[in-house]
C-alpha cells in the first residue's frame, strides 16, 4: 500500500463502495465525476447495467476487468466519445464538477476531459505540432512554444525530443509516441484524463515510464484509466472498480479491492481463476 | 528427383515464365507508344511549332501555340470546375453520408466515368453550346471538368476512408469539431492520395477529344476569349492526323509528344510537392 492511498482512505475520501450489495455514493465535494445509474446500448445490446461510480479528484482510477466487460466503453462515456459510434444509446446522469455532461457542448466538454488511446496515435505532423494541436485548434493565445514545452516536461519526453521537436511523430519510438499523445492531451489542460489500456501495446520498460509518469501527473490532473493488467492497477491506481458484463461488481480502494475482496467474483478474477 | 515433385517445379516455372512475359508484354506497350512518340513527334518538333499559328492550308511550316494555350486553358478549367466538386462530394459521401446515399452516389459516378466521353460532349453541348449559339473555351472546361468528377470523387473517398479511425478519434478527443478535424487532421494525413486521384483525372481528361468536338470546337487562330471556340492540342491531333497532307501527320505527332510532355511535367511538379510534409505510415 503506498504512502498516498493510505492517506486517502486515513481521511476517508468514502471510498465509493458501490458493491451490488451496498450503493452509497461519497461526499460530491471530492468527486470530480459521479457517474449515476447509467445503462448502455450498442443497437439493440446492452453492455452497461446501472453503473454508479464516482471519480475522486486527483486520484487515479482504474477500471479492471475481462475483455467484453464493458471498461473501455464506460471510460469512453466519460468523455462522450461513444458518440462516434452509430446507433449508440446512453442513459443516466455523468457529473463533471457537479454538471451533467451529457447537456453541455460536446467539444467544449472534451478540452475538459482529455483522452489517451489504446495505440498511440500522433497526428502525420510534427512533434512540436502534435502537442500544440489541441491548443491551436482552440485559438489559444498562449505562447505556442512554452506550452509545447510545458506539455512535453509533463508528460516526460521533453529531454528526450527537444533537439529535433519538428521531426515527424513517426520517428519516435512505441512508448515516446505515445508519452506525446499523453503530452498532447495535457496541453489544452484537463481537469480529467481518460486512458484506455494506455501501455497495451509497449514493451515493459515503456510500460514502466508511463506508469510512473501517470502517478506524477495525479497532482494536475484526475486520472481514469482501463487496464487489463491486474498488476499495472495495484501499482498506480488509488481506486480500482471491478467490472463484468457490463456491471460494476466492486468498486474499493485499491489496496482494499486486491487484498480483502468482498464479492467472490472479484477474488475468483484477481486470483486468476478466470478472464 | 520424384516425378511428383519435377511436375511441381515445372508447373511452378511455367506459371513464372507466363506471368512474367504477361507483365513485359503490358509495361512494353506502353514504351513502344513513347518510343514512336519520340521518334516520330521529336523530329518534327522544332521552335515554331511552340510559337506559330498553324499555316494556312496548302502551305507547310507553323505551329500548334494556339492549341498548347488553348489546352492549358481548358484543362485549367477542368481542373477548377472539376476538382472542387469531386473533392467535396468525396468528403461528403466519406465522413457524413448514410450508407444508402453512399451507395446511389458512388454508383451513379461509376457509371458516368464508364459514360463514352462523346456523350458527356453531347451533353455539354446541349448545355452549354446550344442556348448560347456560341462554341465555347469555357463549354470546353465545362465538358472535360464533367468527366474529372467522379474519377477525383471515388479516387478521393477512397483515400479519406483509408485514413485510420484512431486519427479521428485523437483529433475529436481534443474537442475538435468534425469539421476541424477533417480541414486539419483527416484531410492532411490524405492529401498524397487525393493529390496523386487528381493527378489522374487530369491525365485522364487532357487527351479527350470528342468532348472538344462539340464544346471548344477547334479554331486556327488564337481564341479572342473565353466565350470563343479554341484550339486544343486532342482536337488538333485529330484534325492533322486525318489529313491528307505530310507534313500535318508530323505535327500531329509532335502535338502528342507534346501533350504527353504537359501531362508528365504536370505530373513531376505535383509528386515534388507531395514528397514534402509528413505522411501517415503504413
Amino acid at each position: 500500500m503506498n504512502a498516498f492511498v493510505r492517506q486517502a482512505v486515513s481521511v476517508n475520501i468514502t471510498p465509493p463502495v458501490t458493491t451490488a450489495a451496498t450503493r452509497e455514493t461519497a461526499a460530491p465535494a471530492e468527486m470530480r465525476m459521479t457517474i449515476s445509474k447509467v445503462n448502455f446500448w450498442y443497437g439493440a445490446k446492452q453492455t452497461l447495467f446501472d453503473i454508479n461510480l464516482g471519480i475522486a479528484t486527483s486520484k487515479v482510477t482504474a477500471l479492471i476487468g475481462p475483455s467484453g466487460c464493458g471498461k473501455s466503453t464506460l471510460l469512453r462515456t466519460l468523455d462522450r466519445m461513444h458518440e462516434t459510434v452509430r446507433h449508440s444509446r446512453l442513459e443516466g446522469v455523468i457529473l463533471l464538477d457537479g454538471k451533467n455532461i451529457l447537456d453541455q457542448d460536446v467539444t467544449q466538454l472534451r478540452r475538459r476531459v482529455g483522452m489517451v488511446f489504446q495505440r498511440p496515435n500522433p497526428f502525420p505532423k510534427s512533434i512540436f505540432e502534435n502537442v500544440a494541436y489541441g491548443l491551436r485548434i482552440n485559438g489559444s493565445k498562449l505562447p505556442m512554444a512554452d506550452a509545447v514545452e510545458k506539455s512535453l516536461r509533463h508528460a516526460a519526453l521533453w529531454d528526450e525530443v527537444k533537439d529535433h521537436l519538428h521531426k515527424s511523430a513517426y520517428e519516435l519510438s512505441g512508448g515516446q509516441q505515445q508519452r506525446l499523445c499523453i503530452a498532447r492531451a495535457l496541453a489544452v489542460e484537463p481537469e480529467v484524463l481518460l486512458l484506455d489500456e494506455p501501455c497495451s501495446a509497449l514493451d515493459p520498460i515503456s510500460t514502466a515510464k508511463i506508469e510512473e509518469l501517470l502517478v506524477q501527473l495525479k497532482d494536475l490532473c484526475t486520472i481514469v484509466t482501463v487496464t487489463h493488467n491486474m498488476q499495472q492497477a495495484a501499482r498506480i491506481s488509488d481506486f480500482t472498480a471491478f467490472l463484468l458484463n457490463g456491471q460494476v461488481i466492486e468498486f474499493s480502494p485499491t489496496p482494499h479491492l486486491f487484498t480483502k475482496p468482498t464479492d467472490p467474483r472479484t477474488e475468483a478474477y484477481i486470483t486468476g481463476r478466470f478472464g | 528427383m520424384n516425378p511428383r515433385l519435377r511436375w511441381r517445379k515445372f508447373v511452378s516455372n511455367f506459371m513464372l515464365t507466363m506471368t512474367g512475359l504477361c507483365a513485359v508484354v503490358a509495361v512494353s506497350v506502353l514504351f513502344f507508344i513513347l518510343g514512336y512518340l519520340v521518334y516520330y513527334g521529336g523530329t518534327s518538333i522544332n521552335w515554331n511549332f511552340f510559337t506559330k499559328l498553324p499555316a494556312p492550308v496548302g502551305e507547310t511550316g507553323g505551329g500548334m501555340a494556339n492549341a498548347i494555350v488553348g489546352s492549358a486553358k481548358l484543362l485549367a478549367l477542368a481542373t477548377l470546375f472539376g476538382v472542387p466538386i469531386g473533392f467535396l462530394g468525396a468528403i461528403y459521401l466519406a465522413e457524413f453520408s448514410g450508407s444508402k446515399v453512399a451507395f446511389v452516389v458512388r454508383y451513379a459516378a461509376d457509371l458516368l466515368n464508364g459514360a463514352p466521353s462523346i456523350v458527356i460532349g453531347i451533353f455539354a453541348f446541349s448545355i452549354a453550346v446550344h442556348p448560347f449559339k456560341q462554341f465555347s473555351t469555357l463549354a470546353g472546361g465545362f465538358a472535360l471538368g464533367i468527366m474529372m468528377v467522379p474519377i477525383t470523387l471515388r479516387s478521393t473517398e477512397q483515400f479519406l476512408l483509408a485514413v485510420p479511425r484512431t486519427l479521428r478519434e485523437g483529433a475529436m478527443a481534443l474537442g475538435a469539431s468534425k469539421w476541424k478535424t477533417i480541414a486539419t487532421v483527416i484531410v492532411p494525413a490524405a492529401y498524397r492520395g487525393i493529390l496523386t486521384a487528381i493527378l489522374l483525372a487530369f491525365a485522364r481528361v487532357a487527351g479527350e477529344t470528342a468532348p472538344l468536338l462539340f464544346t471548344a470546337l477547334g479554331n486556327r487562330y488564337w481564341s479572342r476569349g473565353w466565350t470563343e471556340p479554341t484550339a486544343s492540342l486532342p482536337v488538333m491531333i485529330y484534325n492533322y492526323g486525318l489529313s491528307p497532307y505530310e507534313d500535318w501527320h508530323r505535327q500531329a505527332w509532335a502535338a502528342g509528344l507534346v501533350l504527353l510532355a504537359l501531362i508528365l511535367i504536370t505530373n513531376i511538379v505535383a509528386r515534388a510537392i507531395l514528397s514534402r510534409g509528413i505522411s501517415v505510415p503504413r
